[in-house]
């Protein structure tokens, strides 16, 4: 039985990377004692897969990954059991069973919004001052920014992949593209944002906070959590 | 929730920030307001190795398991994040509470290897206290060491305020009962260390006077005040199946070295290898209850979630009850998909089955321990396992399918001559050719591999080879080129593979491991220098260790390369660590004569350590 699995990563877990996350939740699945599916050979590993890596420093309300289950019971006993063995800062939201036939997570995923705010571990002033710009940054035909991979360093045009971006309370709301075909990291807009106001831009002078990850075209985007129903 | 001691400027700007947030799985939160005793318990090396060793785990759920104190942990800051500290004038932290070690009662630091000790003067420089012990006053934590080095910790003296000598389950009650009154009365500093130095296993190194002859050697050991102990005894949990252990370790969040449930299943061992220290100090050697060991994998794996167990002993084929532990080990596997990872067995039937239960053959290969190339010189350092033993094992192993096999040498051993360098390539040559004779030609898959290692031998306090010289650094460097020669010569060169290390650090923990407390400048000095993660090959410098020596005029090889007399006054004399020192000499003109002892099971050789009343010494009369 394939499950999905939604969950928050907030506090100081955000310091803890993706491949810790998935290791902290291969142990938490043994810890409840859900019986999860195990890949053959001499290391047998569980099989599950997350939707979308999220990078260092980040925190979120809005996270998925799928597993394949040999056996379950109901979304409430299962999500109790993993919440009673979770550090603070992870917390089970949500579990549905997927379709027969369902895509996995991982490819599926086409958004996701995130909010940008301050706390008082941030120490610039400069917030509001993007906020007041956000408007005047959107009339731009293109925004280019240098776009590093792993192999290169290019000028790419960020725009395309910036659905809404507005002011909300007293920081930012933006929507992007995300997954395997258009990826834009909420980073790098904020990094536009600061090149666009000549700001210097420091990652650790805001909070990143992801609210949802989304499925389906733009205009008719999706939760993960609806590919499947509770049980 | 936690409020991290590291600004998001900071944790965002290093590597691994992971290692400074705590708030892991099994972390243990304690209300303060109910809390008389705070202790932070530290590893002086980086949170990945710190947070594998066993006897962390062990103490911080003891101490935790008292209601009026809480333990907490810390480890020593990487690079990275040491630089930002002294820029910026950040306090060393604990971990569960992120508070300033300096608000602690107690900090204790485990020492288990010499190249740690400028990782120790870090912790303390950190935290905001004064480096020498006789500079921090009352109001500051008392700074204690344990672990293997405290048999001899004079090097590092001057730094400590007190040492536990020996296995902590046993004397830490009292201690920290003491350290209640000393913190709630008007007690001073030098009354609780006097005090200190009457409870059992604590070595109180202000206590006691050192004073040297004209040729550097020590000339006696005094006590500072006449009722202070004269010699300090090394502290032995008797009843093994009934100490304490810790069922929920804490559980971290990046990989640690060992990233498993580690299950102890004996201490000690019955071997008497001459040049190996845990086999002696930690002796009389002592068995786990099987069916209690069976009771704690379950336990642990439950309350982790890990999904790997190995074996902790410093011989596991030596444990009495391995094949019924290990067979339950592969049903959870079976069950429930527990990976089983492996100790370094003795080669046999038994173990080449569990083998191949759990590894892949094709992936994995068969390592000896034979530490010296030659019958006569195995016999010198008491190494069991004969040329027939390795050879048998590997046809046994080749004839079920393995086709690698690691081979341990040791460098520099007593009475070692270049007949005994060679006889490690013809080990290995020996081995080769029983592969091509038990292994036909259309079953061979690729090319058998024998990959020999070797390390440097360091005489190490407590051992038989306590008096032996070590050879000099040069005599180091031909030794391995001369194996290496030995390699080329050999029929089936292409299948064999000899690998050794860089000699200066072997070096420096030959001073420090038998040095005296005049080294205590030396390493205060080259801290000073910058010196920290000297453990780390990318960060150890020999040059800025070798000036510093030269300026405080210390002489490397009067603590290195001389032949110390039996009757030679040791820096370490007033410990004692188990083992007499009558069987040490004894054991030292056996190896001299290339006699055997037999292991404690077969006949007990009488080392002293039956005083502990327990273990392998009482099972034969049980």
């Amino acid at each position: 039985m394939k499950l999905r699995i939604k969950y928050t990563k907030t506090g100081v877990l955000r310091f803890i990377g993706h491949l810790d996350i998935m290791r902290l939740f291969q142990k938490a699945i043994r810890r409840a004692k859900l019986d999860v599916a195990y890949s053959k050979g001499f290391s047998p590993h569980q099989i599950i897969s997350f939707a979308a890596p999220m990078p260092l420093g980040m925190t979120s309300e809005g996270e998925y990954f799928d597993g394949d289950f040999v056996s379950v019971t109901s979304t409430e006993d299962m999500m109790n059991r993993l919440n009673d063995t979770m550090p603070e800062g992870v917390k089970v939201l949500d579990i549905v069973e997927l379709e027969e036939g369902a895509k996995p997570s991982m490819s599926v995923v086409s958004a996701s919004d995130y909010y940008i705010y301050k706390n008082d571990e941030c120490t610039n002033d400069y917030l509001q001052q993007l906020i007041d710009s956000l408007a005047d940054f959107m009339t731009q035909e293109k925004i280019e920014i240098m776009k590093k991979t792993k192999s290169k360093e290019e000028m790419s045009d960020i725009k395309p992949g910036i659905y809404k971006l507005e002011n909300k309370d007293d920081g930012i709301y933006m929507l992007l593209a995300s997954g395997s075909v258009l990826n834009l990291k909420p980073e790098l807009v904020i990094e536009a944002l600061c090149k666009y106001s000549g700001l210097v831009y420091n990652r650790y002078d805001y909070m990143v906070h992801r609210l949802e990850t989304y499925m389906g075209e733009r205009n008719n985007l999706q939760s993960l959590i609806t590919a499947g129903k509770r049980f | 929730m936690t409020k991290l001691a590291l600004p998001e400027r900071i944790l965002m700007n290093i590597d691994k920030p992971a290692r400074y947030i705590g708030n892991e799985v099994n972390i243990v939160k304690k209300d303060l307001s109910n809390i008389d005793l705070r202790i932070a318990m530290c590893f002086p090396d980086v949170y990945e190795i710190g947070m594998s060793y066993l006897g962390l785990q062990i103490l911080y759920d003891m101490f935790n398991k008292r209601e009026d104190t809480y333990c907490e942990r810390v480890f020593s800051p990487w690079p990275d994040l040491d630089k930002i500290m002294r820029e910026e004038d950040i306090k060393l932290f604990t971990l569960e509470t992120q508070s300033p070690i300096m608000d602690m009662d107690m900090l204790g630091i485990t020492i288990q290897y010499e190249m740690c000790y400028t990782n120790i003067l870090q912790i303390l420089d950190l935290s905001g206290m004064p480096l020498y012990a006789k500079e921090r006053t009352k109001g500051m934590p008392i700074v204690i060491g344990g672990g293997p080095c405290t048999v001899n910790p004079e090097p590092i003296a001057d730094f400590f305020d007190l040492f536990y000598l020996g296995e902590g389950e046993t004397s830490y009650d009292e201690l920290l009962e003491l350290i209640k009154v000393y913190k709630s009365t008007d007690m001073d500093k030098e009354a609780f260390l006097k005090q200190a130095s009457k409870v059992p296993g604590i070595y109180v190194p202000s206590m006691y006077i050192v004073d040297y002859n004209q040729d550097g050697t020590v000339k006696e050991i005094t006590t500072k005040y006449d009722d202070i102990p004269k010699t300090i005894k090394r502290q032995v949990v008797t009843d093994f199946s009934q100490v304490t252990y810790p069922l929920a370790p804490v559980v971290p969040y990046i990989k640690a070295t060992q990233d498993r449930v580690v299950l102890e299943i004996m201490r000690g061992c019955i071997r008497g290898c001459r040049f190996c220290q845990a086999g002696m100090i930690y002796r009389p050697t002592r068995q786990k209850d099987v069916e209690m060991l069976k009771n704690y994998a379950r336990a642990m794996l439950d309350n982790t979630g890990y999904e790997e167990i190995s074996l902790s002993s410093l011989s596991s084929s030596d444990y009495e009850s391995l094949d019924e532990l290990l067979t339950y080990l592969i049903s959870l596997r079976d069950e429930d998909h527990v990976n089983v990872s492996l100790p370094s067995l003795r080669i046999d039937a038994f173990s080449l089955d569990v083998m191949s239960k759990v590894q892949d053959i094709k992936k994995s290969s068969l390592t000896f321990a034979a530490e010296a190339g030659t019958q006569r010189l195995r016999n010198v350092i008491n190494k069991g396992i004969t040329e027939e033993d390795i050879l048998n094992g590997s046809r046994e192993a080749f004839i079920g399918g393995w086709d690698k096999v690691k081979l341990y040498f040791m460098l520099g051993l007593p009475t070692e001559t270049d007949k005994d360098l060679l006889g490690i390539a013809e080990l290995a040559e020996k081995i080769s050719e029983v592969y091509f004779d038990v292994v036909p030609k259309e079953k061979r898959n690729g090319r058998v591999m024998i990959n020999a290692s070797a390390s440097y031998f360091v005489p190490k306090p407590f051992t038989p080879f306590q008096w032996a010289p070590m050879i000099l650094p040069d005599e180091f460097t031909r030794r391995a080129y001369y194996v290496k020669d030995s390699f080329m010569q050999q029929k089936n060169k292409k299948s064999l593979k000899f690998t050794y290390h860089d000699a200066y650090i072997s070096i420096l923990e030959g001073v420090l491991a038998r040095g005296d407390r005049r080294l205590s400048k030396t390493i205060y000095d080259v801290y000073k220098k910058g010196a920290i993660f000297d453990a780390w090959t990318e960060y150890f410098d020999m040059d800025r260790y070798k000036d510093t020596f030269a300026e405080n005029n210390v002489d490397i090889e009067f603590y290195t390369a001389r032949e110390r007399e039996t009757t030679e006054v040791l820096p370490w004399d007033h410990l004692d660590a188990g083992v007499s020192k009558n069987f040490l000499i004894k054991e030292w003109e056996k190896a001299k004569n290339e006699t055997v002892t037999p292991n404690c099971r077969m006949n007990c050789a009488g080392c002293g350590s039956a005083v502990y009343g327990g273990g392998v010494c009482f099972e034969a009369k049980n």
